[in-house]
């Protein structure tokens, strides 16, 4: 499709959604089209900055020694799951206590999708980059393994794959060689589903993780932010996170 | 004496051509062109000889869609060729040299890249803990609890 009949189509939904927010109340049938127009986009549309994903993590509802997250992330993106240090981690639980008090407490720490990532900044080829809906992805097929993104952030979320794999997920090519990080389980969100680890710990009752539109006013997650206070993990650096949290 | 010299000289000459040609010889006789399964579907999604030609510039200008703007159609998609040309032995598309990819990258001597990080072989990985049956909510759909906060 080019760019002008994109355009085009965009144009066109944006007015079939007004039309749609009009005639909404007058029966069901208008209201189902309204949200399946507003919610999914079609698989030859490329992504767009008019929506940014972000999460919300309340790290009260975190469970202690709770680690589904970590596993419905392992599954789903084919890691196995060991934790040295030339393993990959694309999410792990960080135990935190603060000495002064004594007060311990868990929370799931990942890619934090920044709007500013240093990742982004320092890769030498291009491959850490940064999809139009803000989701920090790596293009493995130019990845050369320098490491630089390793360094840059600030999170430690990346990890470097050492050795030949085998068996990989279809959804979720990774080799050896390459740098690798959490997608926010990118080929879920582009068919409308929830990252692996979000429903994991929905299906577990915690509801501790919440995914969303940042940009989208009326989204749980922009209500969620607009009403309760939140922080950045190291808002100093001022890169504008994609993931925020609670109770930290 | 100088006829002889010259005639075994031509003979000598004969020998070594002869037995530099041979290998060559062999090779034309002993490499079959590949020979390549049939896919599982009908037909495949653009012509066989335009594909012999240019199916890696589909897969890279299919990548970079893919990748980089999350554009997920699927008529070139490398997912659709393994499922499709996976062996009906091996299950794969790359796991032996008579494999469907294998088959005449290995004849032509071209190593290819793909498979250090793409599956071979179509389906997920059996070992899936999770809950795949489980009906995923619309990322932006608020549950009552969730669209709250704690």
């Amino acid at each position: 499709m080019s760019a002008p009949e994109k355009q085009e189509t965009l144009q066109e939904r944006r007015e079939f959604l007004k039309a749609g927010a009009v005639v909404a109340g007058a029966g069901l049938a208008s209201g189902v089209l309204v949200f399946g127009a507003a919610h999914s986009r079609p698989p030859e549309q490329a992504a767009s900055a008019e929506r940014r994903w972000g999460m919300l993590i309340d790290t009260n509802q975190c469970g202690d020694g709770c680690n589904d997250c970590v596993n419905a992330c392992n599954t789903e993106n084919g890691l196995d799951g060991k934790t040295g240090p030339q393993d990959s981690q694309w999410i792990r639980k960080l135990n935190i206590k603060d000495l002064r008090n004594g007060r311990v407490h868990e929370l799931p720490m990942l890619c934090q999708h920044c709007e500013h990532a240093p990742c982004v900044d320092v890769c030498p080829t291009g491959a850490s980059m940064k999809r139009a809906d803000g989701i920090v992805l790596v293009d493995r097929h130019i990845c050369i393994g320098c490491r630089y993104c390793m360094m840059a952030c600030p999170y430690k979320a990346r990890s470097f794959v050492h050795e030949p794999l085998t068996e990989q997920n279809p959804e979720v090519p990774r080799g050896k060689g390459c740098v690798e990080s959490c997608t926010f389980c990118v080929q879920r969100v582009d068919r409308d589903e929830q990252p692996a680890c979000v429903e994991a710990c929905n299906a577990k009752g915690h509801q501790a993780m919440l995914f969303g539109d940042l940009l989208d006013p009326e989204s749980a997650l922009s209500k969620a932010l607009k009403s309760q206070a939140s922080t950045e993990v190291r808002a100093d650096l001022g890169l504008n996170t994609g993931v925020r949290y609670q109770g930290i | 004496m100088a006829k002889l010299a010259d005639w075994l000289r031509l003979v000598v000459l004969a020998g070594v051509a002869a037995v530099l040609a041979v290998p060559s010889f062999q090779a034309a006789a002993g490499v079959g062109l590949p020979k390549l399964e049939r896919g599982k579907g009908e037909k495949c999604v653009e012509d066989t000889q335009f594909m012999r030609r240019n199916h890696m510039e589909l897969l890279k200008h299919q990548r970079d869609d893919t990748m980089r703007k999350g554009i997920r159609t699927t008529k070139h998609s490398l997912k659709g060729c393994v499922e499709c040309h996976a062996g009906s032995q091996s299950g794969s598309v790359a796991a032996g040299k008579d494999d469907f990819c294998m088959a005449c990258h290995v004849y032509t001597g071209t190593r290819l890249d793909c498979w250090d990080c793409h599956a071979t072989k179509p389906g997920r990985k059996p070992a899936r803990v999770a809950d795949p049956g489980q009906a995923a909510a619309s990322p932006q759909m608020p549950s009552p609890k969730n669209g709250g906060g704690q």
